[in-house]
């Protein structure tokens, strides 16, 4: 919501019947559903969000101490919207796209309220390329310039959503102003760099496809087992401690989309302060640049106000949408949606609704539903194809994964990355448990590994599951008699499993080079412990006792490979199984 | 001001006024009961025509003609530097028979939230002497690290070796460049401890020279219940402004955050609010999140609020919603563990379910030592083998297991012995602690510490060669 929509107010205003924390009442207000207000001396922002004869109900985005009846609330007569243009990446927003630095030089190192702040720079100017020229036919959606908006992004001037198009009558190269003509039609529309769009409404797109690429996570177990795919969805639920926001800052830094949205939704200060630090160091691993510059930060920590934090999920997903619609591949992670879901308990519980399970509204898995469906792989109105990749934490209370939130949410997403505290405790990280996630998406995204990364993926693949739940079944007669009673071959099993989940599995966020894995090097690793496990069952066959085969001092180096550099990896493989194979084959 | 006597209601801690002007949302009140005592509340609902008043010292002696006046404004917290070295009362007034306060400044005690942007992260290491926490847990200022007790266990003990051992040790703070150490206080607020406790906790306060350079807000078990809704508030705008407006690196300690969770309860019940999980409001979340997140480092500015709050997890619990959404909040948390306990293990902090998380970026070189992370690691992959093999070894006996499980047995058995059994009054450099830590990896083949660099065990491994006579010559 901007500044530049202010002086559309309309005089319809009201004045606040009551107060209770973020929930304001207002007699005599002549809104509609959604409609942006604001509430009181201080021009709190809220929006309308029930109706009832002359009484208006309003959650406010702002702290509402010290607010009192008789106080006036002003009517924008427009719902709650985004500011889209040039200036959104490298840079930090509020639940309400208010920009964090510029509130920051605004009120200092603590936030106040009643300040409010254009979402995009009204004042810098870009320079504008065109892509069209004057006598073209252009319609909504169609692509008439280029700004460079970021030493990584292109940003796409589009012609909005809703116009009727036409002939274009004047457009120019030049420096301008978001808020300046760049484009005519013939239909005497003209277009700026910024258009405005309500958050709550999907931006139109012609088709949804099947996707098909995969959004490659540089994190072993995802790549390797459970992919996710551009323009999927994917859930990443788990107790307090287990690694839901590692893994999606992981994400956010490796993966190979075009444009990462990442929300932090009613979770840390400090988190996002880390985020604000590392980004504009680290390199994109595509492109060289730094990461934030194909980054927008959203971060609503949980001691903001809890009307914004409902709304910053929607915030999120709309920028998203606009890169989308330039034909980008965008990947937005919610940390986490279990705060949304709160917020909206909250806010619901203040209106008196009925309340459903645990006391979430009844509308809460229909909310999960519509948000996750704004993700997709789709077919844009300007022939471009874009994707929408949702990656969102889950904090399910107690680590339950049976509570609404959790339920709801895997009823929906198509990956579930299952957190386990029992992994986390003994410091497997990432401590996504194999067993209990799944990614719907792993067939069709076969025939991308095979073609792109090694024509065995799939059958490597297979046999790494195969051999875990291998292990996981002997774990159990391990837990009654000892690892010694077992016989030869499945204490070999057993061993080979253990270098699975340390060598391959197991990956360190910390560490400068284990961090990113390209699937190259997953598959690589993947194919030296099957090596091992080869050799070892034929020096088996060939007689030589388990306990010789498992003491080579060249299996422990299968740890190793992990934190090889990339470009060193293939010959350390190489190596490494020309070692273990001799050591093996020297025993009999 | 706004004086009332139209009070339609009273329920619990609640009180129910007409009005017949405006009054703001969270407004301070003074009720005045016929026999004058004034008792504090603030609005909790502002209606056109009513208003609905929270009173935190209880509302038994109020009956309708008592008098309600409106101050204008929202609660505040005279602060000054003079505080450091007074005792007050869960409200903030001075309990020690000491001179009335004159404040500097007056502060909101809901604080605002700090903007992500103006935030520093928060990486510099504070040795607390406690191996548990500095080899494994690292706390370093600006974090926010609770401990999770329960009943009958020593959290208190635990958290005053931590006031007292606390440092930043010379390299660490050299780092940052700031010559002139900033001073170190701390604050401690007291929520429905006994009095017993209390006394604990100003013995040695007194005993140590630490009440110099503390503030003290109690509110005892027999204090009024409400009240300890705004305790941590009036002790958390203290720290702000001594770590922000005065530059001190600001301890807080806040005990017990379930009795402050249980009149959180106590009050939404009486709103007659639909409770979420296990009766406890909705909100919750919300509002503790309102209090741990007001701990950190602000760019630009000397001081920091480093919080360790303390909770006591009803029926040993960790699934319960108080534990529950503390370690949703705070920045890891350390578990005070029965099971050690009962075997004298002092402290006896179970690591296993503990975290810091932002030990990552404090520790290292330059800042700790090299091999801290990978050490830290390899401990914890180790200790859990050895718990596991402890289950097992209940069923099949020693003698059914391999040598390797046999040394992993052995191994925790000597990590809880040695590491973390040091003892209440003993403080420990963190080298000492790493060393510690090698001595016991130094049970285990070189070949299985895989969570630590080749380089690292070579220089740092006790025994090197010698450790592995078999191998070379066999073949
Ligand atoms: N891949 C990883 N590599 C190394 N350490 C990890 C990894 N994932 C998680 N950790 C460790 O686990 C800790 C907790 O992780 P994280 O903060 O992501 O948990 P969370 O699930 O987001 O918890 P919360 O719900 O409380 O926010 C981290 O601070 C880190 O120490
Ligand atoms: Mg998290």
């Amino acid at each position: 919501m901007s500044q530049a929509t202010q002086e559309q107010t309309v005089d319809d205003d009201g004045v606040i019947d009551s107060v209770s924390g973020p929930v304001v009442t207002a007699t005599d207000l002549g809104a509609r559903m959604n409609d942006v207000v604001y509430v009181g001396e201080e021009g709190l922002m809220g929006e309308v969000i029930e109706i009832e004869g002359n009484v208006t109900t309003i959650q406010v985005y702002e702290e509402t101490s010290d607010v009192a009846p008789g106080e006036p609330v002003e009517n924008t007569g427009e719902p709650l919207t985004v500011d889209l243009g040039p200036g959104m990446l490298d840079t930090i927003y509020d639940g309400v796209q208010r920009p964090l630095d510029v509130l920051e030089s605004q009120m200092g190192a603590f936030l106040d309220r009643g300040v409010d702040a254009p979402g995009i720079d009204l004042e810098k100017t870009w320079t504008f390329t065109p892509a069209v020229e004057e006598g073209d036919e252009v319609s909504a959606g169609d692509v008439v310039g280029t700004v460079d908006e970021t030493v990584s992004i292109e940003h796409k001037v589009l012609v909005p959503p809703g116009y009727e198009g036409g002939t274009v009558e004047s457009i120019e190269e030049g420096e301008f102003t978001v808020e300046e003509t760049v484009t005519t039609l013939s239909s005497g529309e003209e277009i700026k760099m910024r258009q405005e769009w309500p958050v709550r409404e999907a931006r139109p797109t012609v088709e949804k496809q099947t996707p098909t690429k995969p959004l490659v996570s540089g994190q072993r177990i995802l790549d390797g087992l459970f992919p996710l795919a551009k323009g999927g969805t994917a859930a990443i639920p788990g107790p307090f401690g287990s690694g839901k926001t590692v893994t999606q800052q992981s994400l956010a830094k490796f993966a190979d989309a075009d444009i990462v949205v990442y929300v932090g939704c009613g979770e840390r200060g400090n988190e996002m302060t880390e985020v604000i630090d590392d980004f504009p160091e680290l390199p994109d691993p595509q492109s060289g640049n730094p990461l934030m510059a194909r980054t927008c930060l959203i971060a609503n920590t949980s001691n903001m106000p809890v009307a914004a934090r409902e709304s910053c999920v929607y915030t999120g997903i709309t920028i998203a949408e606009y890169y989308r619609d330039m034909g980008y591949d965008v990947a937005l992670m919610a940390d986490s949606t279990s705060r949304w879901a709160e917020a909206m308990r909250e806010i619901s519980s203040r209106l008196e609704e009925m309340p459903g399970e645990e006391g979430y509204p009844a509308y809460l898995a229909a909310r999960l539903s519509e948000f996750y469906e704004r993700a997709g792989y789709f077919v844009n109105a300007n022939g471009t194809e874009g994707s929408i990749s949702v990656i969102g934490a889950v904090s399910p209370p107690g680590g339950d994964f049976s509570e609404p939130v959790t339920q709801n949410t895997l009823r929906i997403v198509k990956t579930f990355w299952a957190l386990d505290s029992d992994l986390a405790e003994r410091r497997h990280f990432p401590a996504i448990n194999w067993d209990e996630s799944y990614s719907l998406y792993r067939n069709q995204l076969d025939p991308w590994f095979e073609a792109e990364i090694d024509a065995d993926w799939s059958e490597t693949r297979q046999w790494a599951i195969d051999t875990l739940d291998e292990e996981g079944e002997l774990q159990e007669i391990v837990q009654l008699v000892g690892k010694d009673a077992l016989p030869d071959d499945q204490r070999l099993t057993l061993e080979v499993a253990r270098y699975l989940r340390e060598a391959w599995l197991q990956q360190n966020a910390f560490h400068d080079v284990d961090r990113y894995c390209p699937p190259e090097k997953t598959f690589q690793i993947l194919t030296a412990i099957k090596a091992f496990n080869d050799e070892a069952f034929a020096a088996l066959e060939a007689g030589v006792p388990v306990d010789e085969i498992t003491t080579i001092d060249a299996a422990p180096r299968l740890n190793r490979i992990a934190t090889t550099p990339d470009d060193e990896a293939e010959a350390f493989v190489a190596d490494l199984t020309d070692e273990i194979e001799s050591q093996l084959q020297e025993q009999y | 001001m706004k004086e009332y006597q139209t009070i339609t209601e009273i329920s619990g801690p609640l009180v129910f006024v007409e009005t017949d002007e405006p009054i703001g949302y969270d407004e301070i009140v003074d009720i005045e009961t016929p026999s004058g005592e004034i008792r504090r509340g603030q609005v909790l609902e502002a209606a056109s025509g009513y208003v609905a008043i929270q009173v935190f010292e209880g509302t038994d002696g109020i009956d309708q003609d008592s008098s309600v006046r409106f101050l204008g404004e929202t609660m505040k917290m005279p602060v000054t530097e003079e505080l450091l070295g007074r005792v007050l009362d869960g409200s903030g007034d001075p309990i020690d028979g000491g001179p009335d306060i004159v404040p500097e400044e007056r502060h909101d005690i809901v604080g605002a939230a700090i903007n992500p942007t103006a935030r520093e992260y928060p990486e510099e290491f504070i040795q607390t002497g406690v191996s548990a926490i500095d080899g494994m847990n690292t706390l370093v200022r600006g974090q926010k690290l609770p401990i999770f007790s329960a009943s009958g266990l020593p959290h208190n003990e635990l958290a005053l070796q931590i006031a007292r051992q606390a440092t930043v040790p010379e390299e660490a703070s050299d780092e940052e460049g700031d010559d002139e150490e900033s001073e170190f206080a701390v604050v401690f607020g007291a929520m429905g401890i006994t009095a017993e406790e209390a006394n604990e906790f100003m013995d040695d306060f007194e005993r140590t020279g630490a009440l110099e350079r503390s503030v003290v807000f109690m509110n005892l078990a027999d204090d009024p219940a409400v009240e300890r809704t705004v305790t941590p508030r009036m002790v958390l705008t203290t720290a702000e402004y001594l770590a922000f407006e005065k530059d001190y690196h600001v301890l807080v300690i806040l005990t017990d955050m379930t009795n402050y969770c249980e009149a959180l309860r106590e009050i939404g019940a009486a709103r007659e609010e639909v409770p979420g999980r296990r009766g406890y409001p909705g909100y919750m979340y919300t509002d503790l999140a309102q209090i741990y997140e007001r701990a950190g480092r602000i760019d630009g500015r000397e001081g920091s609020v480093t919080q360790i709050p303390i909770l006591t997890m009803p029926g040993d619990d960790e699934t319960h919603p108080i534990p529950d959404l503390t370690g949703y909040i705070t920045e890891g948390q350390i578990y005070v563990d029965r099971a050690l306990n009962s075997q004298d293990v002092s402290p006896p902090i179970n690591v296993l379910p503990s975290l810091s998380r932002l030990m990552d970026d404090g520790i290292g070189e330059g800042l700790t030592r090299e091999d801290h992370a990978d050490v830290s690691d390899q401990l914890y992959a180790a200790y859990a083998e050895g718990q596991d093999l402890r289950d097992l070894v209940n069923i099949v006996g020693r003698e059914a297991l391999s040598e390797s499980d046999n040394r992993y047995l052995d191994f925790a058995d000597r990590f809880e012995t040695e590491l973390i059994d040091q003892g209440g009054h003993t403080d420990r450099e963190i080298d000492e602690t790493l060393d510690i830590a090698w001595e016991l990896l130094s049970m285990l083949p070189e070949t299985e510490l895989n969570r630590i660099d080749e380089e690292l065990i070579e220089e740092y491994y006790v025994g090197g060669a010698e450790s592995e006579p078999v191998e070379a010559a066999a073949d």
